[in-house]
């Protein structure tokens, strides 16, 4: 027993710490407005996401959140349950803090010479505050408000290019399509209410098993599936992916790292506590008259395949790995696709893996972009040919995202697409539909290693043009990218422990 | 934590090559690689272990720790060496370092790039020989893959990039496939294996009765011999055998001097050595099944791998052709499945390792004095080049398998094996395998009197003078090497034939 019990809501430390930190960020700026001081900026802001990283490192080790059963410190409530920390939480803090910290570091050289310096700082800390405590959230209520925490800065970080034109363009869209699906998911959100009377998790599930929403199936059922287009709004899954490309192609690269890995995983987090939580397989097939599973099995099918063929087609650098981003989203979304009323933990814990290695590699993908954006040298997979006689570290570093991106055997890919896999062969024993889901993985698997190296190729094996400035080598970009690399490489020996902690996560929820 | 320390030191020393300045990579990759060269002799002298990794033995410098748990199947860490890898572990360090050495004249661009990957193959190809948990395995093996797609892509020849994607297309497609039946393998087998030790998956396969129950529908004995040939076809790739062999020529003759030295003298034996590892060792039944159209095929690639040699103009395209007619006589050995064939076969891997890497070296040599490789222009070479054309010619030589000479103890035990194997019509097989001998002695001798006899002629520009010593200095120890176990193939054969014999006598010693 500690000397020094804290109290209950310090379990939330990790998205306090970052609220704090954005908090910090304002000041810093509010003393001298007019100077920029970067490094201070910058600095502060990634001490901030380390902080809270390392806390939730800390206590994932220490058994916050693990059920006592298993040992641990039991699952903590707070706020009469509005918000619960447990594994799940934990695992996605992790996550988001992890990506919030490459991409401050990776914006220090990106935004050099940019106009609002703090604000860019504090308002990616505050939407990584919004993630975490979705992580956290055990209310529809709560998780709204903690998604529109997400979002609203988002809007305002992917138009933060003011003399860019795709950039408030970009910003433009995300942010209507953004409103119109925030307007969906808080309809979805009122006629779940309304067939239940409740908001928090369990309690909706409690009265879905009590029979407590029979009369209102219907009701109950549009609220469902309008719950899951406003997650699939937030995941970029199809038919809600159209924002995604325009808004990561428009957003200055950092930007679309931050939204394409942690945003999404903020999304999966909700996709995941939600259907678990409050509409449990067992009982909500007589409510409702369907069984949610099936939306998922062909939502994933269809957002890999078309992710991954629009991916193919594209000659913009950017544009592809948006699309390659949209697939990915297809193959997190297995692990909701995989459920039945009797489990499916093997494959939601491959699918939290693929959501950890996935925010290494796709940040890092994505912060090359913004390395090639800062050199200036183009948008196309020609213009990037033979970077890697100019730049052969951090095309190494390219090469280690792209071959994992495209689940190639040495990487942290391979491995969560390997457990995808296998998890879904094992759900397919209850839902034999679960067979085409693994066949879909292993087909758009092979043809993403089409797209991915044709971008390996232009890197390395063609001859760069003959004229083309030298390339400088910013510090910060740096740094992130081979952190990342080395992480998703790293990751591979370490992956016990990460096995063991999405297990534990997914445990958490699927009982 | 000997195989650990060898990876290691490659792989480090990998990425400290990588980010080294230019003009020091080069001797720095070679200091570098002379210390897994010298721990891997070291290994080879105090070798401890007996009979067969997979099935009846005590491993070498093994360990094994728990990685990752997944539902039912535990996947771990686990390396360890036998009889048959140890040869092949020690073959690869010193192939490596020599390569390194002999890159220092033709590369001449981007050398901490290229010398980085040449060590990270390296670490790759230890951990095949050594991995003993499948996804280990397969991590290595697949490891291999982009460095070398990058090394034949960015400093091979015109047509390099046209080559490098079908090499890497081709092998790649091959271990999805054999990936996919393995894993399909293990689930088969049930509960009685829990692991992806190999092992475990042999023992289940040898002593425990194989797949007993259906699998997706279909029944065991079907299932087992689908298996045996998708991971069959697998590694025929990467061996290779006709008609799989086409990425192999045009990856030899656009792939730099070191790349396809490693190639043919260490990436190829990965092919047949996971045969032996998988196909031989865990389907016994199956391969008495399929012993007539693997032989079959075996001979075909001697006889057709031969003529193909025969009919090239470019030095180094014969060279790369003579590999599929070699490799053609260690399936041989293996199919004829007894002591001598199996033996025989893993001897001559070894064997045919420093033989190809010495060829492709004199290749080089030659081709980095003269700038031409095709047989028709060059000419009495002998006279320019004493030194280098002589040890092309011993390597000639070797390849013809002449007795003194590693080449000659592994056909020679190969075809005596071949001939008491119990598949029908197996010494008919053996002795049309054994005309290749007469085609491979015919392309051999036909370049050589063309090439380096007769009157100089050769009109270039270039100065054609003696290569330097450290071109030359490689192919001496290679030659050496060859000789030795020409001399004494005690020196592996012994511990190569106490590790076969458990897969021939059924997983017992």
């Amino acid at each position: 027993m500690a000397a020094y019990q804290l109290p209950q809501w310090a379990a939330l430390a990790p998205a306090l710490i970052l609220a704090l930190t954005g908090l910090v960020l304002f000041l810093v700026d509010s003393i001298s407005p007019r100077s920029t001081d970067r490094t201070l900026l910058a600095g502060t802001a990634a001490v901030g996401a380390l902080a809270s990283l390392a806390v939730a490192v800390w206590f994932t080790a220490a058994g916050v959140g693990t059920p006592t059963i298993d040992g641990g410190e039991g699952v903590i409530e707070i706020f009469d349950g509005q918000f619960v920390v447990d594994q799940l939480a934990l695992y996605f803090m992790i996550v988001v803090t992890i990506v919030t910290a490459l991409i401050v570091v990776a914006s220090y050289d990106y935004l050099a010479g940019h106009t609002y310096q703090a604000e860019y700082y504090s308002l990616v800390v505050l939407a990584a505050t919004g993630m975490a405590t979705v992580a956290a959230a055990n209310s529809l209520v709560t998780i709204f408000i903690a998604l529109e925490l997400t979002s609203l800065p988002s809007y305002a970080l992917v138009a933060i290019l003011k003399d860019n034109r795709g950039s408030v363009e970009a910003g433009l869209k995300y942010f209507l399509i953004g409103a119109l699906s925030s307007a969906i998911f808080v309809y979805g959100i009122s006629l779940v209410y309304g067939a239940t009377g409740y908001l928090q998790l369990n309690s909706i599930a409690e009265v879905i098993a009590d029979g407590g929403a029979d009369g209102f199936g219907g009701l109950l059922g549009l609220g469902i599936l309008m719950l899951l287009g406003g997650i699939a709004f937030k995941t970029a899954s199809v038919p809600f992916h159209f924002w995604a490309p325009e808004a990561y192609e428009g957003a200055p690269a950092p930007i679309s790292a931050f939204l394409s890995s942690a945003s999404k995983a903020a999304g999966f987090v909700i996709a995941f506590r939600v259907f678990n939580v409050a509409f449990p397989l067992g009982e909500i097939g007589s409510v409702i008259g369907f069984d949610w599973t099936v939306a998922f099995i062909v939502l994933a099918i269809v957002t890999m395949t078309v992710g991954n063929f629009a991916a193919a087609t594209q000659e913009n650098v950017k544009r592809m790995l948006a699309y390659s981003s949209i697939g990915h989203a297809g193959y997190a979304l297995i692990g909701l696709a995989g459920l039945s009323a009797d489990g499916g933990e093997l494959v939601m814990s491959a699918a939290l893996m693929h959501l950890l290695v996935y925010g290494f590699m796709n940040t890092g993908a994505f912060l090359f972009v913004a390395l090639a954006e800062h050199w200036g040298v183009g948008r196309t997979f020609e213009d990037y040919n033979g970077l890697s006689s100019q730049a052969p570290v951090a095309c190494a570093a390219m090469a280690v995202f792209l071959f994992s991106l495209a689940g190639f055997p040495p990487l942290g890919g391979f491995f969560s697409k390997y457990f995808l896999f296998t998890g879904a062969l094992e759900a397919a024993t209850a839902n034999t539909a679960m067979l085409a889901v693994a066949a879909a993985l292993v087909v758009n698997s092979a043809l993403s290693l089409y797209y991915y190296s044709r971008l390996v190729k232009a890197l390395w094996i063609e001859d760069p043009p003959a004229t083309r400035d030298r390339l400088s080598q910013p510090t910060g970009l740096y740094a992130a990218i081979v952190v990342a690399a080395v992480m998703t490489i790293v990751i591979l020996p370490g992956f016990g422990p990460v096995a063991e902690a999405a297990t534990g996560a997914a445990e958490a929820l699927v009982n | 934590m000997m195989i650990e320390a060898l990876i290691a030191v490659a792989l480090i020393g990998a990425l400290v090559t990588f980010v080294a300045p230019n003009r020091v990579a080069g001797k720095l990759a070679f200091a570098i690689s002379l210390v897994p060269a010298a721990l891997s002799l070291w290994m080879f002298t105090a070798f401890d272990g007996s009979g067969n990794a997979l099935l009846d033995g005590s491993l070498a410098f093994e360990s094994h720790l728990e990685w990752i748990q997944f539902g039912d199947y535990s996947i771990e860490w686990f390396v360890g060496l036998d009889g048959i890898s140890l040869p092949l572990v020690v073959m690869t360090t010193i192939l490596c370092s020599l390569a390194i050495l002999s890159s220092w004249t033709p590369i001449d661009s981007r050398e901490s790039q290229f010398y980085g990957l040449v060590l990270f193959i390296e670490a790759n190809l230890i951990g095949v020989f050594s991995a003993l948990d499948f996804f280990v395995w397969f991590i290595f093996w697949e490891a291999v893959l982009i460095p070398m797609y990058l090394l034949i892509g960015v400093w091979g020849g015109p047509d390099r990039k046209y080559a490098a994607i079908k090499f890497f297309v081709y092998t790649n497609v091959a271990s999805l496939l054999m990936f996919g039946s393995f894993i399909a393998l293990v689930f088969g087998l049930g509960d009685a294996v829990t692991s992806f030790a190999l092992p475990d998956v042999a023992d289940a396969m040898v002593n425990g009765g194989g797949v007993q129950s259906s699998v997706f529908g279909i029944d065991p004995g079907t299932f087992t011999a689908l298996v045996f040939i998708a991971l069959f076809l697998g590694f025929a790739v990467k061996v290779p055998v006709v008609p799989f062999h086409t990425w192999l020529p045009d990856a030899h003759v656009q792939a730099p001097t070191p790349a396809s030295v490693l190639l043919a003298g260490v990436l190829l034996k990965m092919g047949t050595y996971a045969l032996l590892r998988f196909n031989f060792t865990m389907f016994p039944e199956q391969v008495e099944t399929f012993a007539v159209p693997i032989a079959a095929v075996a001979v075909i690639s001697v006889i057709y791998g031969a003529m193909l040699a025969l009919a090239q103009t470019d030095l180094k395209r014969i060279v790369a052709y003579s590999s599929v007619s070699s490799m053609g006589y260690v399936i041989l050995g293996l199919i004829a499945y007894t002591q001598f064939g199996v033996g025989g076969a893993t001897f001559q891997m070894v064997s045919h390792g420093l033989i190809s890497g010495l060829m492709f070296m004199s290749v080089g040599v030659i081709y980095n004095v003269t700038h031409t490789r095709s047989v028709e222009e060059m000419s009495g070479l002998a006279d320019r080049m004493p030194i280098a054309v002589g040890i092309l010619v011993a390597g000639a030589f070797g390849y013809m398998g002449l007795p003194l000479m590693s080449g000659f103890h592994g056909e020679f035990t190969i075809f005596f094996g071949a001939f008491q194997a119990d598949f029908a019509y197996a010494p008919l097989f053996t002795a049309l395998a054994m005309f290749g001998i007469v085609i491979v002695a015919g392309y051999l001798l036909f370049a050589l009197q063309r090439t380096v006899f007769g009157p100089y002629s050769l009109e270039t520009d270039y100065d054609v003078g003696r290569a330097p010593l450290h071109d030359v200095a490689p192919m001496f120890v290679l030659l050496a090497l060859i000789i030795a176990l020409g001399v004494a193939p005690e020196l592996i054969f012994d511990m190569i034939t106490d590790a076969v014999d458990p897969i021939l006598n059924g997983g017992d010693l």
